[in-house]
């Protein structure tokens, strides 16, 4: 049966600031299906790390659900009570962070913390021990054994997000959020981890929720897209697709700007002009007019839906298009 | 941690709005005029002896009562305060300059030097402060001017460290290095770009300092081994109600007074200055 | 850890070394022969020329200085010439008392502070911190004796609900117990508020650290995360103010003493100092400063056994 593991529905997220509220995500929706891989591209400030707080509800004190829903599993999340919630996460529900250096807790051993997390099992220390040994293993961690008794800053960043990934498949969640894992690892690391959590994910059978700014990782690990920008879903479908015959503007330009398709030698890098509007005052009508370049008078008034069948983008142009 | 000129006016601003810091500073301030203007304060002549009124409580005649010598306390008091005003300008100021100097040298100086200065400003440290007091005055004899030479001996070290810690950090800045490219000496450095960053934390440190200060002084007046009499300070008025507890608790609760409004007025003005400069500043040095 | 705690320990000695010369020095620095400093200056010629002979004061400074250097190390402070007993003998019979304070003071300080920093940082900004806070402030800054003071009038003179005086008869610990009650809320109360200011501060900082989010992240019970995670990494600071704050609490304990009329070392100091007793002056403080030097010494070791962090660093600076 092809359950749906997370349904997103109009999720609208916004911040209480001295400005007036930011309104961090607006009508956000997508699913992650059981078993694939989701892909969320965009930039600083498209509202990835709030996407992420509220699925697993650990948002800042000032932020506001204000409308919307988030179904796991057929549960509303929503409306589970704080331990409810609890009990979810590390369990059905893991997540590894960006930041392998912060990430883990300095003044405990690695194997102390793989122990922590296992929290649930009823199990003694030696088989909690063994258990996290054979974890591992599994994401490619050279003398298991010796690592339990280190310190995390004794690792490299690309081991402390191997241990990461292991802490956070120990449970055998149904859903993996992966918060931009190798942005800070170089680029070699980089590529043995995406292979690592392939082959995890091909073991495991969890779906993953993989967020990052990199097109190309994306474009390797995941089987559909979502690309955010400034709080908004703009365009979502399976990944080929989307890379190659992208319809939003802002998908365009993005897949223009990666520097893997630079073919001839230049010394300007391409970007996107213009900068992020203010989520506080929001502009009317599409988020993206500024930058666009292809917006006409319709994209001043009129906010563009998500539309389409499988690839889905919100642009008054693929209004026309279809 | 800003340095410009205005933000000494900002920095009012803020305080205005933190009720213990202007607590703090209006007890510091009325606590300085009484202090300045003692002598036309006070009701009585405070070394006037009165033998037939000794160890009275509250009158009239006398808001505190009188000590063992029928002296009036209150006039004592505020007569106190003048010792332990002096003490605390004397004191900070010359610990401050020298600290300042001799941790400029430890932080951009060669780091033998440095070496060498931490250790001995470690050792000067390793001493338990009232221990190390009592030494010195037992072999110099008990004076005020010797509570002075001592509090200045134990703080120059807790300055210096303060001054060399900003100094170092400053050094690797690349502002510094960048004016070091461009052939600026040393004085010049100090003068331009280290003074100005270390003058807030320094003020700070002052300022927490001198409750410390005048506690030190009390406390060793307290034991006999600072003013002489029949001059008063809070400590030697505290001294003399202790032996006569039991007779009248007047001059200890009267004595301990200014000590706790003090030492509050200063606390609260510091804290509160140093929550709006540098909340990162922290330390109980002595 | 092994090369820190060398590392660290031969430092310690090298400054109780030097601190102890800078005392020696002291004694030869000032006017007039060692024994007329020593012995005052109403002691006859031949009193001092006994007092050079027997403490080798008529050899060559270095000379002096390689004796005290030996006799220190095989615990030998000298002898207290009014009392005739060595200075050693008189100064342990006190330290224990004043060790006893001492502990007192930093232990209930310590167990009160410690949750109410806890709890200050939980429910920030409820009533509880802010109370805690005005009063921490108020009670660090005033000096320990005045609190002493005040204690001493109104809960032992006035309403007698405490002893006012000693330290309780031998052998009876409860007694014991009683007369050491208000001497160590006397020494202790400031550090109470500082305690928990300082965890306080130390436990807002960690609780915003991503570590502990990956531990929220995971579901770890709220308790395991304050606890285990947080107030782990929170209690550093306090460990190693306590050390150095041991320094501060000799210095108040001397006054608690006096004020209690308890015995101990600071006491003991206070009457040779007085009584220009030079021997057991210099004794007192030797024996103070090199507690200290321990104290800090030791703080910093534990510190580094709590945080590896440390250990890989460049020692003390």
């Amino acid at each position: 049966m092809n359950q749906t593991v997370l349904q997103i529905r109009d999720l609208s997220v916004s911040y209480a600031t001295e400005q007036g509220p930011l309104r961090a995500l607006r009508q956000v929706s997508f699913e992650v299906p059981q078993g694939k891989i989701i892909g969320i591209v965009g930039e600083s400030g498209c509202g990835k790390s709030t996407l992420i707080a509220s699925i697993i509800r650990l948002l800042a004190p000032n932020a506001r659900i204000d409308s919307g829903s988030i179904v796991f599993r057929g549960k509303d999340l929503l409306g589970l009570s704080t331990d409810e919630m609890r009990a979810l996460r590390g369990n059905e529900i893991s997540i590894v962070f960006q930041d392998p250096m912060s990430s883990l807790n300095p003044v405990l051993t690695i194997g102390r913390q793989m122990a922590d997390v296992q929290h649930r099992s009823r199990s003694g220390r030696g088989e909690k021990n063994a258990r996290s040994l054979m974890m591992l293993e599994r994401v490619g961690i050279p003398d298991p054994a010796g690592q339990l008794r280190r310190y995390p800053h004794h690792l490299s960043g690309g081991m402390r997000q191997r241990v990461a990934i292991a802490m956070a498949l120990m449970s055998e969640p149904a859903l993996l959020i992966a918060d931009e894992p190798t942005t800070a690892l170089d680029a070699t690391l980089e590529v043995q981890i995406i292979q690592r959590l392939k082959e995890l994910q091909r073991d495991f059978g969890c779906s993953i929720l993989f967020i990052s700014h990199h097109l190309g990782v994306i474009a390797e690990l995941c089987d559909e897209v979502i690309v955010m920008y400034a709080g908004e879903v703009c365009e979502s479908g399976p990944m080929r697709e989307v890379f190659l015959t992208p319809r939003h503007p802002y998908t365009q330009r993005l897949l223009e700007c990666d520097p893997a398709r630079i073919r001839q030698r230049t010394r300007q890098l391409p970007v996107i002009e213009g900068s992020l509007p203010s989520l506080v005052e929001l502009p009317r009508g599409c988020i993206f007019r500024e930058r666009c370049g292809q917006s006409f008078e319709r994209c001043s008034i009129e906010r563009p839906r998500l539309a389409g069948d499988v690839h889905k983008s919100a642009c008054h142009l693929s209004d026309i298009a279809s | 941690m800003s340095r410009q000129p205005g933000s000494v006016a900002q920095t009012f601003a803020r305080l205005r709005q933190d009720p213990l810091g202007i607590t703090g500073l209006v007890i510091v301030v009325v606590i300085l005029l009484a202090t300045v203007f003692a002598r036309l304060l006070a009701p009585h002549d405070p070394l006037e002896v009165d033998v037939y009124n000794r160890l009275a409580g509250p009158s009239w005649q006398h808001w505190l009562g009188t000590d063992q010598l029928g002296r009036d306390v209150l006039s004592r008091v505020l007569l106190g305060g003048q010792v332990a005003l002096k003490v605390a300008l004397v004191a900070i100021s010359v610990s401050m300059a020298a600290g300042l100097a001799l941790g400029m040298m430890a932080g951009f100086g060669p780091k033998w030097l440095d070496r060498v200065l931490v250790i001995c400003f470690d050792t000067l440290r390793s001493f338990p402060t009232i221990m190390f007091a009592l030494a010195i005055v037992a072999l110099i004899g008990p004076s005020l001017n010797t509570v002075i030479g001592v509090i200045i001996i134990t703080s120059i070290p807790v300055y210096a460290r303060v001054v060399r810690t900003q100094t170092l950090a400053l050094r690797e800045r690349d502002f510094i290095l960048a004016e070091r490219a461009m052939g600026a000496s040393t004085a010049r450095i100090l003068r331009h770009h280290v003074l100005p960053n270390i003058a807030a934390p320094l003020f700070i440190l002052a300022s927490m300092d001198v409750p410390a200060v005048i506690g030190m002084e009390a406390g060793l007046s307290f034991l006999g081994l600072g003013v002489s009499p029949p001059t008063p300070s809070w400590g030697s008025i505290l001294n003399d109600g202790y032996s006569y507890l039991r007779n009248s608790p007047w001059p200890i609760i009267a004595g301990g007074l200014p000590l706790i409004l003090v030492t509050l007025g200063f606390t609260f003005f510091g804290e509160s200055l140093r929550d709006i400069l540098d909340p990162k500043l922290r330390g109980k040095d002595r | 850890m092994l090369q820190f705690v060398t590392r660290r320990s031969l430092l310690a000695l090298l400054i109780l070394l030097l601190a102890v010369t800078l005392l020696f020095g002291m004694i030869h620095m000032m006017p007039g022969d060692p024994a007329s400093v020593i012995l005052g200056p109403k002691a006859s010629p031949e009193l001092r020329a006994e007092l050079n002979r027997k403490m080798g004061l008529d050899q060559p400074l270095p000379a002096q200085l390689v004796r005290f250097y030996t006799d220190l190390a095989r615990g030998d402070l000298g002898v207290d010439v009014f009392a005739n007993r060595p200075v050693t003998d008189i100064v342990l019979e006190q330290l224990p008392y004043t060790l006893v304070l001492v502990l007192a003071a930093i232990g209930g300080a310590t167990l009160l502070g410690i949750p109410l920093g806890c709890f200050s940082a939980i429910r920030r900004n409820s009533l509880l911190d802010r109370i805690t806070a005005v009063l921490s402030v108020a009670f660090i800054a005033v000096p320990s004796f005045v609190v002493a003071l005040y204690l001493l009038l109104w809960l032992a003179v006035k309403w007698r609900w405490f002893p006012a005086m000693g330290a309780g008869a031998s052998g009876d610990l409860a007694d014991q117990a009683w007369h050491l009650a208000l001497p160590a809320i006397a020494l202790g109360l400031g550090w109470v508020g500082y305690i928990a200011r300082l965890v306080r501060a130390s436990m807002l900082e960690v609780m915003e650290e991503n570590h502990i989010r990956t531990a929220r992240a995971f579901g770890l019970p709220e308790r395991t995360i304050i606890v285990h995670y947080a107030l782990r990494i929170a209690i550093l600071p306090t460990v190693t103010i306590l050390g150095m704050g041991i320094g501060t609490m000799l210095s108040g304990a001397l006054f608690t003493e006096i004020v209690f009329s308890r015995p101990g070392i600071g006491k003991l100091l206070h009457e040779a100092v007085i009584t220009r007793n030079y021997p057991v002056v210099m004794g007192s403080v030797v024996v103070t400063t090199a507690f200290f030097v321990l104290c800090t010494l030791i703080s910093d070791i534990v510190n580094a056994a709590l945080d590896p962090r440390v250990r890989e660093s460049r020692g003390a600076s």
